[in-house]
């Protein structure tokens, strides 16, 4: 029998970003006694990252604002592909959660009147993001990890056990679910710091572990992001949707070479930077595609005029969604338009003062000066698409988070579907919020219709011991440093911002390829610590989601937001209604199978005009008027 | 472009370690972490270090460089000669897990002995009201990354284990000083400051605010402010007296 410390929750959440913190202050409220279980120290999670804001129709900055137009925006920025049940509960809730923030201790920007002040982003009507200068995203965090120890402070009152109902296992890395039956019966893991295993006896589990962004070579993504969660559900027997839609952010940094792909908040052309090409022009006004084009100024006198008086003018074309954006910068280098590094240059010093830019913008200032010696208020900087965000996931009721696998749940960046093709700037947030709420309920909700307990079968753990250690069996076979390296050049090359056949067939040959390496490598050392043997377990992740990526876009013919295909260029109405499937078959391999769209309920179709609905539907769909 | 740098790193676990030399690969526009990365990929794949963002967001990759506390993803390369070594040790403050990692957790129970933000009772959500220049003095505080770094050089705590129990250190005593500060908070912090997190042990020698990777004027704008607050109200004589009254067993 495997040796292991076992634990007991009613929940286990696993992840501690925004919607695995969310989540478990919702189940702990609700009294389930949760776990949140982390691969890195607590507060240190990928949320941590964002910039830009958090997006909620609060119309505090425009007071035409409110859910429905949030809605809208959110729909087309995914193309219509969204689940529109999920982009209507986020639209609808988005607020409340920004404001019970403030009642954990948030510190949002203000307005004059003393509200939470909105700033403009891409593909929203109005000013929508509640903001802290372009660090909200560590104020997200640190406000949640407030109120759990507030939570456990309640508890140590109660009980005189801060961890009595809510505890954080902290450097933490879940291998395993387990199940019994058709159900969850829990999870098994290792403490990263000793290597030691770990049981969690849970009939919940909540998945809240991001995205997928280090199986790329150029991303924004941290380490942590090797697609746990997506994969952990998928060997569970639950679905991935949409996996075929990666958000390349249009502007990452492209020099020096050890900080390629490091975000540049959408922010600086919210507030009014500017793309040029190396001719010094403005070129986004010649990427305007015709779906938006009533909606974007055509000349940069209407462009500027905006930031003054949105009511009368359009919006700049430099506030496309990021994958008009990031397709746009692409063409331009491909055309020989590129700055020296390969990029484009990001223009904000000749558009604000110098005071300004420190003020709304302080942590570029502070990265561009600190990474790249470039100062951004007195020149422009360089950048280029990076691997930012996967918007396929778990497939979930849009409800409750959960999966097709009884008490498995999944809420933020693993789970699919929120955001069809591709996510608007400052969606994130607000979906994290919303539905790592929803999933801390669903999950507490489904323990209490439980008539029995799921149990753990011992061979179950047993397996998972064998299938943790097997890297150190081995002797004499490749590092997986390396074998990690050309699986992220792989993706990046045949996988990329823009796709052909050729190339992804070429992908799925190399990445069965590396199965077949990553199952005779070779970790040095021992279990104390060992980020190599870390590596080696994410890659398995790693490998099983960029499959799904692979196998999924090869299979879409067309063109749609995070997926661009070169010899398919356009956006075809009967590919909106079907959905990718993902799941695993009996030897681990990828199956990919077509599910059609549920057809949008009819009071919300009615929140467009039919002209727009005739751009994305085919004629069957369209509303009888 | 690319050199051979010379790199001395703390090698071991709790029971002892020493320093190990290596020679590795430097190129253009990198930073210290890159290099440790590099380690770890060609020489040393099981050489410990904790990391998450690699943009000095996260506050995950807190070292000593050359005995000067520092994120190793925001010290560039550059600012050393070719030939000079780069001694990279773990924090000194806190012991050692392994290599660079080290066990940081007492950060973690001091945030857990601060009572949390105590939203104001008659205010409900959607309706806080905050003026800007009012919330970014708190906001300053925010920003905070939580690296440690301030912890790790602080001198009562650095090398004196002993204080470690009644002082919670200037990350801590900053927390208390944000809510201090927050327009809506509804709890009094001053007196917990003084009597159960040491805001006496401070003698403002500002070693705090100058290694942290945020710019905080951590000294100047939390500690010492929250000082002089509360001497304001221990030597006030009508505060004493009123104390006084007040604490008179029923």
């Amino acid at each position: 029998m495997t040796e292991l410390e076992r634990h007991t929750y009613d929940v286990v959440v696993i992840g501690a970003g925004g919607a695995g913190l969310r989540a478990a202050i919702e189940a702990r409220e609700q009294g389930k006694r949760t776990a949140i279980v982390c691969k890195s120290l607590f507060g240190k999670a990928h949320t941590v990252m964002a910039e830009g804001g958090c997006a909620a129709a609060m119309g505090n900055a425009n007071s035409n604002d409110n859910w429905q137009v949030h809605y809208r925006d959110t729909m087309r920025g995914g193309k219509f592909l969204n689940n529109w049940r999920m982009a209507e509960l986020h639209a609808q809730e988005a607020p409340d959660r920004v404001w019970e923030l403030e009642t954990y201790g948030a510190l949002f920007d203000r307005t004059p009147d003393g509200r939470i002040s909105q700033r403009n982003f891409g593909g929203h009507t109005y000013p929508r993001l509640a903001h802290v200068g372009d660090r909200t995203g560590l104020e997200l965090i640190r406000t949640l990890q407030q109120k759990i120890v507030s939570l456990q402070q309640e508890d140590f009152e109660a009980t005189g056990d801060y961890e009595a109902n809510l505890k954080v296992y902290a450097e933490c890395t879940v291998t395993e679910l387990l199940k019994d039956g058709d159900a969850i019966s829990g999870a098994f893991g290792y403490w990263r710091e000793s290597g030691r295993f770990i049981l969690f006896d849970a009939p919940a589990v909540v998945l809240a572990t991001g995205g997928v962004g280090k199986s790329f070579k150029v991303t924004s993504n941290s380490w942590e992001y090797t697609g746990d969660g997506h994969a952990l559900a998928m060997r569970a027997g639950a679905t991935l949707i949409n996996m075929e839609f990666i958000q390349f952010h249009p502007t990452g940094m492209v020099w020096p070479p050890s900080v390629k792909g490091i975000l540049v908040t959408e922010s600086v052309r919210g507030d009014g930077g500017v793309l040029k090409n190396s001719e010094g022009k403005r070129f986004m006004f010649e990427y305007v595609p015709d779906v938006f084009r009533e909606q974007y100024a055509e000349t940069e006198d209407e462009a500027d005029r905006w930031y003054k008086d949105p009511d009368n003018n359009r919006r700049p074309p430099e506030l496309l969604p990021r994958d008009e954006v990031a397709r746009a910068i692409n063409s331009e280098v491909k055309a020989g338009r590129g700055t020296p590094h390969g990029g484009v240059f990001l223009d904000v010093s000749s558009r604000l003062p110098a005071e300004e830019i420190t003020r709304r913008l302080p942590s570029m200032h502070h990265q561009f000066k600190e990474l790249a010696d470039v100062d951004i208020t007195a020149e422009p900087m360089e950048v280029g698409p990076t691997c930012h965000y996967v918007m396929g996931g778990v497939e979930v009721d849009p409800d409750t988070a959960s999966s097709v696998v009884p008490g498995l749940f999944a809420a933020g960046e693993v789970a699919g579907g929120m955001h069809g093709s591709n996510r608007l700037g400052g969606n994130s947030l607000s979906d994290l919020l919303v539905f790592g709420r929803r999933a801390g309920m669903g999950a507490a909700v489904y323990v209490d219709s439980l008539q029995e307990r799921p149990k753990i079968d011992e061979a179950d753990i047993d397996a998972a011991a064998t299938e943790a250690l097997a890297p150190f069996e081995l002797e004499g076979g490749e590092n997986p440093y390396s074998i990690h390296q050309e699986l992220q050049q792989s993706m990046n090359d045949l996988v990329g911002i823009i796709r052909k056949e050729e190339e992804m067939e070429q992908a799925l040959g190399r990445l069965a390829e590396f199965r077949g390496r990553i199952a005779k490598m070779t970790v040095e050392g021992h279990r104390q610590f060992n980020p190599g043997w870390h590596l080696a377990l994410d890659l398995r992740n790693m490998l099983t989601v960029s499959e799904c990526v692979a196998k999924a876009a090869l299979r879409r013919q067309e063109s749609r937001g995070g997926h661009t295909r070169d010899d398919y260029p356009g956006m075809n109405a009967e590919w909106r209604k079907k959905l990718l499937v993902c799941a695993l078959d009996a030897d681990g391999g990828v199956n990919v199978t077509e599910e059609q769209q549920i057809p949008m309920r009819e009071d919300l179709l009615e929140l467009f005009e039919l002209d727009e609905l005739k751009k994305y539907l085919t004629d069957e769909e369209l509303p009888a008027k | 472009m690319s050199y051979k740098g010379k790199f001395r790193v703390w090698r071991g676990d709790s029971d002892g370690g020493e320093l190990k030399d290596y020679e590795v690969e430097v190129n253009e526009g990198e930073v210290v972490l890159d290099v440790i990365h590099r380690l770890q990929a060609t020489q040393t794949p099981d050489m410990a270090v904790r990391w998450n963002c690699k943009a000095g967001k996260c506050g995950s990759c807190s070292a000593e460089i050359n005995g000067m506390p520092k994120l190793m993803c925001m010290c560039r390369m550059n600012t050393f000669a070719e030939d000079e070594v780069v001694t990279v040790t773990p924090m000194r403050t806190f012991p050692v897990i392994r290599d660079l990692v080290t066990d940081v957790s007492f950060n973690y129970q001091k945030a857990r002995e601060i009572p949390a933000f105590k939203p104001p009772a008659d205010v409900k959500p959607g309706d806080y009201r905050m003026q800007q220049v009012d919330v970014e003095r708190s906001q300053e505080f925010r920003k905070c990354i939580e690296c440690f770094l301030c912890q790790d050089t602080c001198h009562v705590i650095r090398d004196h284990e002993e204080n470690k129990e009644s002082f919670s250190g200037p990350r801590f005593l900053m927390r208390i000083a944000e809510l201090d500060m927050h327009p809506l908070d509804a709890a009094d912090r001053q007196h917990a400051a003084q009597e159960q997190h040491g805001l006496g042990f401070c003698n403002i020698t500002k070693c705090c605010t100058e290694v942290c990777p945020e710019h905080i004027k951590i000294t100047d704008n939390a500690l010492i402010p929250m000082k002089e607050r509360v001497a304001d109200r221990k030597y006030d004589p009508i505060v004493w007296l009123g104390n006084k009254i007040r604490r008179r067993p029923a």
